[in-house]
């Protein structure tokens, strides 16, 4: 894959706070690529640099091997949607569509074709006469994205295109976005707070932490491989036992020595974290193979799943398991009950901070 | 128990309005239609004489000249006015209230001061004349003051707050969102203002030159002292069919024609800011 936006070394500060720090990402042509991270870790000024609103202290960002670093904003081959999607009040959805391309000067029949397929390809044709403020959240989502469709651009930003839609409707512009894009075959970039999102939607994600990457690969790698508790913590779900690497395992206090998947990567003596994900936590009324007791504190039920808050004898925080509605203790397991939890080795990870 | 407390918030605005506000207007919408005495006063026969006088090419030609002051009063406080606001408008917040103190400072004092001091700079040995002579870019003094320049130039200077003012409501509400979606969409900045920033002050624009022009048209101390009192405006014609030729119902009927004016720009341009914020809730 060769690479069609290149992020090189860029930093960029606000007053004595970076923003960005020393990032480089590359994305690739046709590549469905999530920046991903909670609000003031620079995602949005990332987005901001390669747009051309904001611009780097340091580094250079590179499109199709051209440096676009000094070029304005309003001659880069990238279009934005912007978060809050900053329609034009004053112009129909057909207008604000045709808007880009009587930038580039194009006129009449040509114009009109191409306005009427971008608002096909969004499903919003019978809307085109329609002022934004006569439209619905879902459906000004549509005509942003016509907007910045239609000047078939090499790479689409997209800030929070979800963000501001209903969870149903999310849902669905979730995996309309990703047929848009494979349809159209331009490279998206886009940037969320939503893990969800980033999971559902991306080729590859890039986690950002107060202006660096924390972890950059396939929403597969980073939910089942974290590289460290960060990670770990905004991608699902994971429970964590502070312990030290003994000898022959794992130890933590309290607890006991434990086996884990990446066991042989850490050093003696470091001082981690056992992570072992709710859904990998396995629960039994009887002994067997599960080593720990536990008695039921919390459950919560949310019909496809039920979660158990656990508590084990001297662990300040219960451990947290996720059963699906299949599994038979679901369907009588109470508050106060006694069970046996536990894990596979292979299921669970040591990771530092 | 409501609609008591809401009388007693709002009845002495009402008392106030309806004391000093619409009986006057009433009163003089009544004087109108009456003959004027013999000895000043008012003859109480019903005529529609004083509009008939009104429109009369003598008087009609003072309300056009009037309204040509006017607006070349508003369309220069608009060009001024307008890249003025537009900059305070993209300030930090917190520079903004020092910009806009500083507009405003002005009307802080005594308008005929103002006016006075206008005199002083512009008279044939004024600061004006004076220091162009000495550098020698002109011979003869420019006959700057007592006449329609200096009328002009002193109505601007009272009156190019409001305007940015007005403007800097406008501007400031938009927001930078819409000029970066118009910069992302290819469109150069000129094209930006064009076609995004300026239609969608209108609002601004109209309430801004409606404010200017409305008290332009009106004002007679300006055309007086600065005019040389060789250009009679509306508001000298008024003064003088009152205080001098004592002839009020005429003059009532010049006041009532102007206000009458007025209220339908104040309309027209109420309808311009309506239509706005029905569009604005798109943004």
């Amino acid at each position: 894959m060769t690479a069609l936006l290149e992020v090189v070394g860029v930093t960029k500060a606000f007053g004595p706070i970076k923003a960005v720090d020393n990032l480089s990402i590359s994305v690739g042509g046709n590549e469905f690529f999530a920046l991903l991270g909670p609000s003031g870790c620079g995602k949005t000024t990332l987005l901001r640099m390669i747009a051309g609103f904001e611009k780097p202290d340091q580094g250079r960002i590179m499109l199709d091997g051209i440096d676009i670093t000094d070029q304005k904003a309003n001659r880069r081959p990238i279009n934005l949607m912007f978060q809050s999607y900053a329609l034009f009040p004053h112009m129909t959805v057909a207008g604000n569509v045709a808007y880009g391309l009587e930038m580039e000067g194009m006129r009449g029949a040509d114009l009109k074709r191409r306005v009427d397929e971008a608002l096909a390809l969004v499903q919003l044709s019978s809307l085109s006469g329609r002022k934004p403020a006569q439209l619905s959240g879902g459906q000004k989502q549509r005509v942003a994205l016509a907007r910045a469709l239609v000047k078939r651009p090499k790479l689409l930003l997209l800030d929070e295109p979800l963000g501001a839609l209903d969870k149903k409707l999310r849902e669905q512009m979730q995996i309309e976005l990703k047929r848009l894009q494979q349809e159209t075959g331009i490279a998206f970039l886009v940037v969320t707070h939503d893990q969800e999102e980033a999971l559902t939607m991306a080729d590859r994600i890039a986690l950002l932490r107060q202006g660096r990457i924390a972890q950059l690969g396939e929403p597969r790698t980073l939910y089942e491989r974290p590289d460290n508790r960060f990670v770990a913590d905004f991608i699902g779900q994971m429970n964590f036992f502070d312990g030290q690497r003994a000898v022959n395992g794992f130890e933590v206090p309290g607890l006991g020595v434990f086996d884990a998947a990446n066991l042989s990567d850490v050093a003696a003596g470091t001082a981690a974290a056992l992570a072992v994900r709710p859904e990998r936590v396995v629960v039994s009324e009887t002994e067997h193979g599960g080593n720990l007791q536990a008695e039921v504190e919390g459950l919560a039920y949310l019909g496809q799943d039920l979660i158990l808050h656990l508590r084990i004898a001297g662990q300040a925080k219960p451990l947290v398991a996720r059963l699906p509605a299949a599994n038979p203790l679901t369907t009588h397991i109470a508050r106060g009950a006694k069970v046996w939890c536990g894990w596979s080795a292979a299921h669970s990870l040591i990771l530092s901070e | 128990m409501v609609v008591s407390r809401r009388i007693v918030l709002t009845g002495p605005g009402i008392i106030w309005i309806l004391a000093l506000l619409v009986i006057p207007c009433a009163l003089l919408l009544v004087n109108s239609f009456f003959e004027r005495g013999i000895y000043g006063g008012i003859d109480y026969i019903l005529t529609s004489e004083n509009y008939v006088r009104a429109i009369d090419p003598l008087y009609a030609q003072i309300f056009w000249s009037s309204a040509r002051v006017a607006l070349i009063t508003t369309l220069v406080s608009l060009v001024l006015g307008y890249p003025a606001a537009y900059c305070i408008a993209l300030m930090p917040k917190r520079r903004q209230l020092a910009y806009l103190i500083l507009v405003m400072l002005p009307l802080w004092s005594n308008y005929l001061i103002r006016t006075y001091a206008w005199m002083v700079l512009l008279n044939s040995e004024g600061l004006i004349n004076k220091t162009l002579l000495g550098l020698g870019v002109i011979d003869a003094p420019l006959p700057l003051l007592y006449n329609d320049f200096a009328i002009i130039v002193g109505l601007t200077y009272a009156y190019v707050p409001f305007m940015i003012l007005a403007l800097f409501s406008s501007i400031s509400k938009l927001g930078p969102e819409l000029r970066e979606a118009s910069t992302d969409l290819g469109a150069s900045s000129l094209m930006t203002f064009w076609r995004v920033t300026l239609p969608l002050t209108l609002p601004g624009v109209a309430a801004g030159s409606v404010f200017v022009f409305v008290l332009s048209v009106g004002n007679f101390v300006t055309p007086d002292l600065l005019g040389g009192g060789k250009r009679t405006m509306l508001g000298n014609l008024i003064y003088d069919q009152f205080l001098t030729a004592r002839d009020w119902p005429f003059g009532s009927a010049i006041a009532a024609i102007v206000i009458g004016i007025m209220m339908l720009l104040l309309t027209v341009q109420a309808i311009l800011v309506n239509r706005r914020d029905r569009e604005g809730t798109a943004a």
